[in-house]
């Protein structure tokens, strides 16, 4: 898995609630044989494009700054819908790093730390604000998410703290594979299946 | 304290306290479909993983299989590596694949409660979110990513956080021309989309316990359109009724020692839940959505709503949701002009939702303007319906009759409601473009579905 410790950039506020995951990629994108990193140009195509193909300018992420934003801010609900991962690698594949939004789609969720992806969890209060200062001024504003510290670094400075479950953080943090942790476990997996076998015969038939 | 459902089926699967609340989870079911099946067996294998419990695994074909009468893996090509590589990968490690053509293919949540791969007290995954489906049987099953399928792959296990409980009871009967499709609609037309998120769902009451199962799996299918991603029934008479005899269920003295344990399951009296909701079911009409939101829903007897009226937060939502709609607020939704009527997907394929709208269209006949799809959710049912001349009461209303699989609920096998269209839809999403691009979707029970082929328009099948 990717790490990730910080990111500073551009935050691009697409302030609507329950982004869903058909919205961020459709999903015969992920029938045709695309690759997991070839899938950045199809993110939210249904509205950067117009049915003719041509770029929509009213999409925030057609407009400058944004284009190339590595953060989004969004409202709540970012992410639910579908489980496709490819809703997260499109996301990293058009240069995404880090959302934030009050609260996210629960595998989405699980996604995006499965692929360094930092879902950040803040009050829409704050998230309102950061898009309030992002436009306030447009071309050098610039927003920090820092994952060693759990917190955010608004345009004027603020620092808005975040919770993140202490054992995704170091995961996150090293790219540590969940897979290799559970692996060193297989003992106690075996011992537990064993025990089941009798418990629960009928599972294992 | 007494203990839920929930906790029951959860405490019983841990197999170590990873710490920060996070356990290791032993997983009992994996189901594959072809959309992540293939790949993530693929993925698993190339990173030194292959399945650690093979005879744990079941897959088969769906997502991007055409269901054109006579279909082959031919008919719609993109599909075809996708189903090739589903092959290769499970043949090789002897996961019993229900392939194409094939007895018991179908809708992965379709296929999996009719063969018995699903019980009570199991704990299922597969990379699909309306794996809450099989929670309706008793089971604890969550729709997971494809990093997580291939955990589960190589482990059999799921590293997890226990989510909090949450107990909706709907109390009473249902009254005439309701389903369970309408009392999950309706809950979620209450509750938001967002207001399961973090949650584990047990529906109750003697509204839920007089349920058949099928119906019972169409509650738990909607769970994740709540936010929660599973949602569950405890298993009792009903349940067991449905499962005896099923191929993949254990048989004579098994069944018997499984039952025992299975009766030991529901929540115990005392049990407490973090948050309860209770539904009078009196309250519960025949609904349809009108928005891009499984919560934008209304009883099909009311105004589409509006914006200026609604609550503030929602009011931009709402104007967005109109305006992709095509709709005017104000205006009763009843009577709104429809161009697709589709029967179908994981919500409401089974052979009773086809019963239920057969009921509706036996002797009648589709609006001309109408292209309206019935689609099986799987080999068995389309036989079943077959045998009980379903298929012919569909076709003489001019009804097409297709193949099993999951067909317009989401396209991805090309089957698609043209832009700007508008479709009343047996399936679970309503999102912007979710049936093709422009394509507009009203969410209803598949009775619903069959008034408004018939009608031309959205209609109440009270009336009908």
């Amino acid at each position: 898995m990717d790490k990730f410790t910080k990111v500073t950039g551009v935050a691009a506020p697409l302030m609507r609630q329950n982004v869903d995951t058909d919205l961020i990629i459709r999903i015969e994108r992920l029938v045709d044989n695309v690759t997991r990193e070839g899938l950045g140009p199809y993110a939210f195509e249904q509205i950067r494009f117009k049915p003719d193909g041509s770029e929509d300018p009213d999409c925030i992420f057609n407009q400058t700054p944004y284009r190339d934003a590595p953060i989004i801010l969004s409202r709540e609900n970012f992410g639910c819908g579908s489980s496709r991962e490819g809703a997260v690698w499109a996301l990293k594949g058009m240069g995404i790093k880090a959302v934030i939004a009050p609260y996210f789609g629960d595998i989405f969720n699980n996604n995006c730390f499965q692929n360094g992806l930092l879902p950040v969890a803040l009050p829409i209060h704050e998230i309102e604000q950061l898009a309030d200062e992002m436009k306030a001024s447009p071309g050098n504003a610039r927003v920090t998410v820092d994952l060693e510290n759990c917190q955010v670094i608004s345009p004027t400075g603020r620092t808005i703290p975040f919770q993140v479950d202490a054992r995704r953080q170091h995961a996150m943090l090293n790219g540590l594979d969940d897979i290799a942790l559970t692996m060193s476990r297989r003992d106690e997996i075996e011992a537990w299946q064993t025990s089941d076998k009798s418990a629960r015969p009928w599972i294992w038939l | 304290m007494g203990k839920t459902l929930f906790d029951k089926i959860w405490d019983s699967h841990v197999i170590t306290d990873l710490g920060n609340g996070f356990v290791l989870l032993h997983i009992d079911r994996l189901l594959l479909h072809d959309m992540s099946g293939g790949k993530a067996l693929k993925e698993a294998i190339e990173k030194g993983y292959p399945p650690s419990q093979p005879r744990l695994i079941y897959g088969t074909p769906d997502h991007t299989m055409s269901t054109k009468p006579g279909r082959t893996e031919h008919t719609h090509p993109p599909g075809l590596p996708l189903i090739k590589s589903m092959r290769e990968t499970t043949s090789a490690y002897g996961i019993k694949l229900f392939d194409l053509g094939q007895d018991g293919q179908g809708i992965v949540h379709v296929m999996g409660p009719e063969q018995g791969l699903t019980l009570p007290g199991t704990t299922l995954v597969c990379g699909d979110s309306h794996t809450s489906t099989h929670g309706g049987l008793g089971a604890l099953a969550f729709g997971i990513g494809s990093s997580e399928l291939v955990h589960v792959i190589a482990t059999q296990t799921m590293v997890q956080r226990k989510p909090k409980r949450m107990r909706a009871s709907f109390e009473g009967k249902l009254l005439p021309g309701v389903t369970a499709k309408d009392m999950i609609l309706h809950l979620i037309g209450e509750l938001g989309t967002a207001a399961g998120t973090g949650y584990s769902v047990e529906y109750a009451g003697s509204g839920v316990r007089a349920l058949p199962a099928e119906a019972r799996l169409t509650l738990c299918n909607l769970t994740i359109e709540m936010g929660a991603r599973t949602g569950m029934v405890a298993p009792d008479d009903t349940t067991y009724e449905y499962l005896d005899g099923r191929d993949y269920a254990p048989k004579g003295a098994m069944w018997d020692r499984a039952v025992a344990h299975w009766r030991t399951l529901p929540s115990d009296p005392d049990a407490e839940f973090d948050r309860e909701h209770t539904i009078d079911m009196k309250n519960v009409a025949p609904q349809i959505t009108w928005g891009t939101s499984p919560e934008h829903v209304i009883a099909v007897d009311r105004a589409i709503p509006d914006p200026g009226k609604g609550p503030e937060e929602k009011r931009g939502a709402w104007e967005a949701a109109l305006k992709y709609q095509g709709l005017e607020p104000g205006k009763p939704i009843e009577g709104t002009k429809v161009d697709w009527v589709f029967i179908g997907s994981c919500t409401n394929s089974r052979i009773s939702d086809l019963r239920a709208a057969a009921e509706i269209v036996k002797g009648r006949h589709k609006a001309d303007h109408v292209t309206a799809w019935v689609v099986p959710g799987s080999v068995r049912i389309k036989a079943e319906a077959e045998a009980e001349g379903l298929d012919r009461v569909f076709t003489e209303a001019g009804f097409e009759w297709r193949e099993p699989g999951c067909s317009m609920c989401l396209a991805s096998n090309g089957e698609r409601v043209p832009p700007g269209q508008r479709s009343v839809s047996t399936s679970n999403r309503n999102f912007v473009g979710r049936q093709g691009p422009g394509a507009r979707t009203h969410l209803a029970s598949p009775a619903m579905a069959a008034a408004a082929a018939i009608k031309g328009a959205i209609a109440d099948v009270r009336k009908m």
